[in-house]
C-alpha cells in the first residue's frame, strides 16, 4: 500500500527527519490560511497522488505570489495527471501540498528496503540525488552505496558515519544523517514498511538536511496490524478493477489484449498469459482465482473479465489440485448462465475427476469448448479471439 | 533414494486441529505419509485424526521423533510457529501459510541461518516424495495421485506450474524423485540453490527440472550455480515473458522493477549455463525427456 508524500512527511516527523514548512489543502478556500501558515518567500505547489516524476508531468509548480499560487492550486486541484509511472493513466489530483522554498546546495538519494539478496533491511544511497535511481545504477553503479542492517544488532552507529564521509557531509549534517538513518530503520520496523524514499535529501545553504520529497510503500501483509496507516489508504488513487478483484480475492490485472483468462495459481496464471501470446494472441488479463475456486468467485471472475470491451473470448485453466475437477465445471456452468455469456469459453481442465468434470461441461448444451490438454486450449482459444474480432 | 524426506520420515502438523491442518493431513496420510501427531497449543493430551495432540513442538518431539512439520497456521503467528520448530530441533519445516509480513521473515531467516534446518516455503504448495505404489511422503497441498516415484527432481517458485510439470513428466513415464516447492514469496527458506545441491547428490534424481518466475535474481543465481556444480541435464520454464513491468503478478515476490527480474534475462542467465529453457509451459516434460535419452 503506498502513501501519499503529506502523509509519508507526517510520518517522517515523528521520527526526527526533517521535511519542509507545509500545509496539505483538499479545498482551495483553505488556500489562503496555508500560505500565510508557511511562511516564505515563494511556494511550491505540489499535486498528491501516488507516483513518482509528478515534476515534469507538471504536477510540481514553483510559485513566487498569492495570485499565481491561486492560479495553480485551481488548475492542479481536482484535474488528473499521468506522469511516466502511471503507465499510461491518470491519477485525480485530490490534494494538493503547499511547502516552503529552499536554497538547495547539493541533492543526494536515500531509500531503505528489505532487499531480497540479503535478507536484510538495507539503505542505498547516492551522491547523486534528484535523479531516477535505476539510471544511476545502470550508467555509473560505482556512485551508489549500501549499507545492511543485521537484526541482531539493529543499524550501527559506524554506519551511518560511513555514509555521511562517503557524501562529504559535515557538522551538523554530519549529525543530522545519523538521526534521520535511525529514524528510518525504526520506521521501518515500527510500521512494516517496504519502502522508504526520500528523492532528492537536499542540503540547503544553513548545511541542514531536508527530506524534499517523501515516498512510503507499506507491506500489504502486514496491513492487519497498521490499523492507523489503514486509516490512510487512499482507494481513489487505485485501479478500481484491481480493488474489487482483491475484495473478492482474487488477483486481477488489466492488459491490453483481447483474450480474457482465469486460471489457479498466479505461476500458471503468467504462464498461461505467456502461452496465448506464444501462439500468436494477446492475453486481455492476469487473473489468478487461488486455490478456492467457488462458483462465486467463478462468477465473480468472469465479470472482471467481461468489464473490458475487448475480450472476445475466454481461457479457463484450472489445475485442480485438491479441488475436484467436477466442482469446477458446475460452477464454471452457473457462472456463464449467471453472467450470460455470449463470447466462446475454452476450458481446461485437469486433475482429481477430470473426465467426470468435462463431460459436465459438455452436456451443459452451453457454448463451453473443453480442451485436451493445455496447448490445445491455447490455440483453440486464439483462433477463436480473431474469428470474432473480425 | 530422494532429498529431504521419504515414506520413513516422521512428520507432525503445527495448527493440526484447525480445518487446514485437519484436511491436509487427512490427506498426508491418505498418501502414506508417516504422520505421528500435531500440535495446537491448550489442546495438548488429546486426540485428533487418531493421533495425539501436543500443546508444544518440544513435546511432540520428544514423544514421537519427529523430525518434519508441515504448518497450516494463520500468517499472524506463522513466524512464531516456524521458529519454535527451529528451537525444537525439526530438520525439514514446511511453512503453507500465505500472506505472512516481510519483517517476520527477516526475524525467521536470521534465526534460521544459526540452524542446520530447511525451511520450505512460506507460501508455497510443501514437498512431495512419491514412493513406487502410489504413496509416499506427502507435505503440503498438492494432489498426491499426480506423482509418479521415478527419475527427475523438480524444484518451482509456483504452486500450479508444479503440477503442471509433475503431470508433464507422469505422463511421459519420467517419474519425479521429490518436487519442491519453494513459495512466491520475496522472503523465503531454502530457495533454488539449496534444492540443486541436494538433488546433484541424490543418486536417484537423474534430471531437474527448474520452474521460475519474474522477480528477484534466484534464477540468475541458480545459473551461476549450476554452471559450476551441476552435472545432471536442467530443463527450466520462466513465467511472466507477457507480465507488465512494476506489476506484482499475483506473487509477493513476481515482480519486475527497475528493469531488473525480466523473464528474457532469467532465460539468458539459464541458457548460459547450459540448461534447456522451453519458451512453453507444455514442453517441460518432453523437454526432460529428451534430454535424458541424449546422455
Amino acid at each position: 500500500m503506498n502513501l501519499h508524500e503529506y502523509q509519508a512527511k507526517n510520518l517522517f516527523q515523528h521520527y526526527q527527519i526533517p521535511v519542509p514548512k507545509g500545509r496539505v489543502i483538499d479545498d482551495l478556500m483553505d488556500l489562503e490560511s496555508a500560505l500565510a501558515e508557511v511562511k516564505s518567500s515563494g511556494w511550491v505547489i505540489k499535486a498528491q497522488i501516488h507516483a513518482g516524476a509528478r515534476g515534469k508531468a507538471g504536477g510540481v509548480q514553483l510559485v513566487s505570489d498569492e495570485a499565481e499560487a491561486k492560479v495553480v492550486a485551481k488548475r492542479l486541484l481536482g484535474s488528473h495527471l499521468a506522469t511516466i509511472q502511471t503507465a499510461g493513466k491518470k491519477l485525480p489530483v485530490n490534494a494538493l501540498l503547499i511547502e516552503e522554498t529552499l536554497t538547495i546546495q547539493q541533492e543526494f538519494y536515500l531509500s531503505l528496503l528489505v532487499d531480497r539478496a540479503t535478507k536484510r533491511h538495507t539503505f542505498v544511497i547516492s551522491a547523486a540525488g534528484g535523479m531516477d535511481i535505476e539510471l544511476v545504477a545502470e550508467a555509473s553503479p560505482e556512485k551508489i552505496l549500501t549499507v545492511s542492517v543485521d537484526p541482531v544488532v539493529g543499524l550501527m552507529a559506524y554506519q551511518c558515519r560511513e555514509v555521511g564521509f562517503a557524501l562529504g557531509l559535515t557538522g551538523n549534517a554530519f549529525k543530522q544523517l545519523s538521526t534521520i538513518m535511525k529514524g528510518f530503520y525504526q520506521l521501518a520496523l515500527d510500521k512494516d514498511v517496504a519502502l522508504l524514499e526520500i528523492n532528492p535529501l537536499v542540503l540547503t545553504n544553513n548545511n541542514e538536511l531536508i527530506a524534499l520529497d517523501a515516498k512510503v510503500n507499506i507491506d500489504s501483509n502486514a496491513l492487519y496490524r497498521q490499523a492507523d496507516l489503514v486509516a490512510m489508504r487512499d482507494i481513489r488513487q487505485e485501479d478500481e478493477r484491481e480493488a474489487k478483484a482483491a475484495d473478492h480475492q482474487l488477483n486481477y490485472i488489466a492488459l491490453e489484449g483481447n483474450i480474457g483468462c482465469m486460471v489457479n495459481g498466479a505461476g500458471l496464471a503468467m504462464a498461461t498469459m505467456d502461452l496465448i501470446k506464444l501462439n500468436g494472441g494477446e492475453p486481455a488479463n492476469f487473473l489468478d482465482v487461488g486455490g478456492g475456486a467457488t462458483p462465486d468467485r467463478v462468477a465473480e471472475a468472469f465479470k472482471l473479465i467481461l468489464s473490458s470491451q475487448e475480450v472476445k473470448s475466454i481461457l479457463v485453466n484450472i489445475f485442480g489440485g485438491i479441488v475436484r475437477c467436477d466442482l469446477i465445471a458446475e460452477g464454471i456452468i452457473q457462472a456463464v448462465q449467471d453472467v450470460g455469456l455470449t463470447i466462446p469459453v475454452v476450458v481446461r481442465l485437469e486433475g482429481t475427476n477430470v473426465a467426470l468434470g468435462r463431460q459436465k461441461l459438455a452436456d451443459s448444451g452451453l457454448s463451453i469448448i473443453t480442451a485436451n490438454g493445455l496447448a490445445e486450449a491455447a490455440e483453440k482459444v486464439v483462433a477463436l479471439a480473431k474469428e470474432h474480432q473480425q | 533414494m530422494s532429498i529431504l524426506i521419504d515414506q520413513n520420515t516422521k512428520v507432525i502438523c503445527q495448527g493440526f486441529t484447525g480445518k487446514q491442518g485437519s484436511f491436509h493431513s487427512e490427506q498426508a496420510m491418505a498418501y502414506g505419509t508417516q504422520m505421528v501427531g500435531g500440535v495446537t497449543p491448550g489442546k495438548g493430551g488429546s486426540e485428533h485424526l487418531g493421533l495425539p495432540v501436543f500443546n508444544t513442538v518440544k513435546q511432540a518431539v520428544a514423544a514421537t521423533g519427529a523430525t518434519a512439520s508441515m504448518i497450516y497456521v494463520p500468517p499472524a503467528f506463522a513466524a512464531d510457529s516456524i521458529i519454535e520448530a527451529i528451537d525444537a530441533g525439526i530438520k525439514v519445516i514446511t511453512c503453507i501459510t500465505e500472506g505472512i509480513p516481510v519483517a517476520d521473515m527477516l526475524k525467521v531467516k536470521a534465526v534460521l541461518t544459526q540452524s542446520d534446518a530447511y525451511l520450505i516455503g512460506p507460501n508455497c504448495p510443501g514437498l512431495i516424495t512419491p514412493n513406487d505404489h502410489g504413496s509416499g511422503c506427502k507435505i503440503g497441498i498438492m494432489p498426491g495421485h499426480i506423482h509418479l516415484a521415478g527419475r527427475v527432481g523438480i524444484v518451482s517458485r509456483s504452486g500450479t506450474l508444479t503440477y503442471e510439470a509433475v503431470h508433464q513428466t507422469t505422463q511421459n513415464g519420467l517419474g519425479q524423485s521429490t518436487c519442491i516447492g519453494i513459495g512466491g514469496d520475496p522472503i523465503q527458506g531454502m530457495d533454488f540453490i539449496d534444492c540443486l545441491r541436494l538433488f546433484e547428490e541424490d543418486p536417484q534424481t537423474e534430471g531437474i527440472i527448474l520452474v521460475g518466475e519474474i522477480g528477484g535474481q534466484a534464477e540468475e543465481e541458480a545459473a551461476e550455480f549450476i554452471q559450476q556444480q551441476v552435472t545432471k541435464p536442467v530443463v527450466a520454464y520462466i513465467a511472466g515473458v507477457t507480465a507488465p513491468a512494476g506489476k506484482r503478478m499475483g506473487h509477493a515476490g513476481a515482480i519486475v522493477s527497475g528493469g531488473k527480474g525480466t523473464a528474457g534475462a532469467k532465460s539468458e542467465a539459464l541458457e548460459a549455463a547450459g540448461v534447456t529453457v522451453v519458451a512453453s509451459p507444455t514442453d517441460m516434460g518432453s523437454a526432460m525427456l529428451t534430454r535424458l535419452n541424449r546422455r
